[in-house]
């Protein structure tokens, strides 16, 4: 078993207080993890700046090329990780193990992370508009059409609460580091590998390791990074979403509500975009923020439901290491009873009608987890209670709505797919504040392009554009 | 020297007899229609057995069924009072409150008993008698702002306060309103540094770990710290007194062990309905094992099975905290606490059963909120 240490700035820190991280199914340690406090973490939060006066002392091209190195370390590489080592297999075993997700999404989670360390130029080129990153780096430059701009850093590092369930969100914290600003981390009680490997890539790569600190923990160190932080981001669900509204340090990331919308133009042909549908919902064991959790169509809904249905209702559960595995356990007990608890309620509303009752029952439950089936629901209209809901796993409401009244009723949607070729409803759509990623035609909401920006552009979240005026620029404009 | 088995033998049974000795005289004072508290006096008629003819030892408080809080709660507060101490100035004090009816205790003089035999486990090298203290805890209707003023006095010195609502505390964290929370506690820790660093000489405090660490850090943020303004002894206590939270209070927040930083932190178990349980001295030998003694014979601590309260764990075990509280003023057998914890043997210090690892029941740890000022 592996003994995984608090790592302040750097510094592997073993605490008295420690907690087992296991198998999912077996109950088997895997890990045995210190746990910091929030106390520690208000003290190393006073060093934070160091972290940026030492990322400095590179370029922002220096650090590019570690985290594309880190890249190669973090995907092939066996890294140190606490009192012992981890391959990669070894990474998506664990993370498996632990999580519940199925040993090859961890794996295309892990491509992702890589992805986006490999292709930080480009990256970063999308978040900032085409900003030289030396720019951010001095905070003022002056730009290829010759206008002065400043960007000022508003932060030394970036605090993040990380969740336990969804091993895709690291993609959003990546970039810090090549923005030379530090890393103040606490992993998910169940999923502490992503920021561990990551950190030790870094390091092996030549990033100095005293510019990351990671802090397992209880939910006082969530609190402390969250309040000490002077930029944090967090991941939750509505409560946390609803706690910190209104917060410009707390960036917050929870539920997507993502959606797919089809116009009166397109929807006598939904058969063609069916498998358009169907991703968006099953793929990554429906766990992301990116899956579909409704579809909204004017007519042929019914069809449509029991199309999506017959594709996804017979899904199954199979060993984590089955690469047809399409289903994550809920590990925490009794959340997969619950959580079918609330849908059987949501069912009990007149024109809700439940399309996957027909392919058997959908909860499995073993000794130590459970899983969900994929359920698959009918509204009449939108105005049922459950046509916006989101769960954990494969579900969706198909929804029948007309064109007109779709935005409205849409509520939040963090991706948003419009499969129409409607030139005044693209523009609608386009105007329509409740989207934040607008996906126009047959594209899955899980498909992102990582150069546009997520849930909030980072830079915008990091830096503040201000003006910067000195005579010497001024001296070499006149 | 530490005493060899058979003397440590002996003195844990002198102990024994003198607590079943207290037992019996308490529980007679108790169910005696002249002494008696009418709450006592009214439960005697509901009970299967006479407490007057039939305890004779501590293990006869199983005849009693099992203590319920909600008995605490609401009033008169006078049918706690005990007959003898009618015609007494008498206190109340509440615990919890939060939202509902809060339990209360009436008191006459136990609070002030009770940190006087606490005050008898201070070391005075770092507790100077004659030296002012700093009480950085609730306020209110508890206990322990008295409480700790008397120790203070009782030690010669004068106690300097502040106010402390626990009750809003826990209403912020619940409504999620984090900023005033923050707000309010640094509220709290800026009048303390307003005294700290006003000339009072103070050499001794109470502080709940949250705000001693808030403190240190604010004193660290105006470039003091708590040795240079001469503080050398801090009193402590609550159930996240974890053996790390320890350690990382005695490495990073007073600078070391006492010897090296000459200041020395004792923790404590305790709360309104039982008085004082000290700990066994904590050291990083010991990987800063806490493990609490009661102030036996006025109360007492066991480790119980969590589903027979009337079973002790064995030592090392795990069960439930329960406690029994025996003084003239107060009669509460068998209290099963919201705490969980492993049952620690006697030693010469402290001849009778102690508690280490306390930490909250873990079936009543979602609703619980802890370590919340």
């Amino acid at each position: 078993m592996l003994n995984i240490p608090v790592i302040r700035w750097g510094k592997p820190y073993e605490s008295l207080e420690t907690e087992d991280v296991v198998h999912f199914r077996t109950g088997d340690p895997i890990a045995r993890v210190s746990q910091a406090n929030g106390g520690l973490v208000a003290r190393d939060l006073r060093h934070a700046k160091r972290a940026r006066n030492i990322l400095r002392e590179f370029t922002c091209q220096d650090l590019m090329d570690k985290v594309a190195k880190a890249a190669d370390l973090f995907e092939n590489e066996t890294l140190p990780l606490g009192d012992g080592q981890q391959t990669a297999d070894d990474f998506v075993y664990h993370q498996s193990a632990t999580t519940g997700l199925p040993q090859h999404m961890c794996r295309r989670n892990m491509e992702k992370n890589c992805f986006v360390l490999r292709n930080m130029p480009e990256i970063l080129d999308a978040l900032t508009r085409g900003l030289d990153p030396e720019i951010l780096s001095r905070g003022h430059g002056i730009e290829d059409r010759g206008v002065v701009v400043s960007y000022q850093a508003q932060t030394s590092m970036l605090g993040a609460v990380l969740p336990s369930n969804s091993p895709g969100v690291h993609t959003l914290w990546l970039p810090v580091v090549p923005l030379q600003m530090g890393l103040m981390l606490k992993p998910g009680s169940q999923e502490p590998w992503t920021c561990y490997r990551v950190a030790s890539a870094f390091s092996q790569a030549g990033i100095p390791p005293e510019v990351i600190g990671l802090y397992p923990g209880g939910h006082d160190v969530g609190g402390a990074i969250l309040t000490g932080a002077k930029r944090a981001m967090i991941f939750g669900g509505q409560k946390t979403i609803d706690q910190y509204a209104g917060n410009p340090g707390v960036q917050v990331h929870g539920p997507g509500f993502s959606k797919i919308i089809i116009g009166e133009d397109m929807v006598d042909r939904w058969e063609e975009f069916l498998d358009v549908m169907v991703e968006s919902v099953f793929i990554n064991g429906g766990r992301s923020c990116i899956n579909a959790s409704s579809i909204f169509a004017p007519r042929h809904t019914r069809e449509i439901a029991e199309a999506i249905a017959a594709k996804i209702g017979p899904a199954n559960v199979l060993p984590p290491e089955d690469p047809d595995s399409a289903l994550a356990a809920f590990t925490v007990p009794g959340v997969g009873p619950a959580v079918l608890s609330m849908i059987e309620q949501d069912v009990k509303e007149e024109g809700v009608t439940d399309m996957t009752a027909g392919y058997g029952d959908r909860l499995v439950e073993m000794e130590r987890c459970s899983y969900l089936r994929p359920v698959v629901l009918h509204c009449d209209s939108p105005e049922r209670a459950v046509a916006t809901k989101e769960y954990m796993f494969p579900f969706v409401s198909v929804v029948e709505c007309p064109q007109e009244k779709m935005i409205d009723k849409i509520g939040y949607t963090l991706v948003g797919t419009a499969i129409t070729e409607d030139d005044d409803w693209i523009d609608d759509l386009g105007q329509a504040t409740n989207i934040d990623r607008l996906n126009i035609g047959p594209i899955p909401t899980n498909r992102l392009n990582w150069l546009q920006p997520h849930e909030g552009n980072l830079i915008d979240f990091l830096f503040r554009s201000r003006a910067y005026q000195s005579h010497r620029q001024m001296a070499a404009t006149v | 020297m530490s005493v060899t088995n058979v003397e440590l033998d002996t003195i844990i049974q002198q102990a024994k007899e003198k607590l079943d000795k207290h037992t019996v005289e308490i529980v007679q004072w108790h169910f005696n229609e002249e002494t008696g508290c009418p709450f006592w006096l009214n439960k005697k008629a509901e009970l299967d057995f006479d407490p007057l003819t039939d305890v004779h030892c501590y293990e006869d408080l199983r005849k009693f069924p099992l203590f319920e809080d909600d008995w605490l709660r609401g009033g008169p507060v006078e049918r706690w009072r005990p007959k003898a101490y009618a015609d007494r100035p008498t206190y109340v004090f509440e615990t919890g409150g939060t939202t509902g009816i809060p339990k209360s205790r009436v008191v006459v003089d136990d609070f002030r008993i009770d940190y006087e035999v606490f005050s008898d486990t201070l070391p005075d090298e770092y507790f100077p008698r004659n030296s002012n203290w700093l009480m950085l805890g609730p306020s209110g209707p508890r206990r322990l702002r008295l409480a700790v003023e008397h120790l203070c006095q009782f030690r010669g010195g004068i106690c300097f306060c502040i106010d402390l609502d626990p009750r809003w505390v826990v209403k912020l964290i619940k409504k999620g309103w984090m900023e005033h929370l923050e707000e309010y506690k640094k509220h709290c820790i800026d009048q303390a540094v307003t005294v700290l660093t006003s000339g009072h000489d103070i050499k001794c405090l109470f502080a709940t770990p949250k705000l001693l660490d808030s403190l240190c850090l604010a004193l660290e943020d105006r470039g003091t710290s708590l040795k240079e303004v001469g503080v050398t002894g801090i009193f402590s206590g609550g159930t996240e007194f974890t053996p790390q939270w320890t350690r990382y209070a005695v490495e990073e927040l007073l600078g070391g062990p006492p010897e090296e930083s000459g200041i020395y932190m004792t923790p404590t178990y305790g709360n309104t309905l039982m008085g004082l349980a000290c700990s066994k001295p904590v050291s990083a030998a010991d990987k800063y094992k806490i493990a609490y003694y009661a102030p036996q014979p006025r109360a007492v601590t066991e480790v119980v099975q969590f589903d027979n309260p009337n079973e002790l764990v064995g030592f090392g075990e795990t069960g439930r905290v329960k406690l029994t509280t025996l003084t003239k003023e107060f009669f509460i057998p068998g209290f099963l606490e919201r705490d969980e914890g492993e049952r620690e043997p006697p030693f010469e210090t402290y001849p009778w059963d102690g508690v280490s690892g306390v930490r909250p029941f873990h079936e009543l740890q979602s609703s619980t909120t802890v370590g919340v000022y």
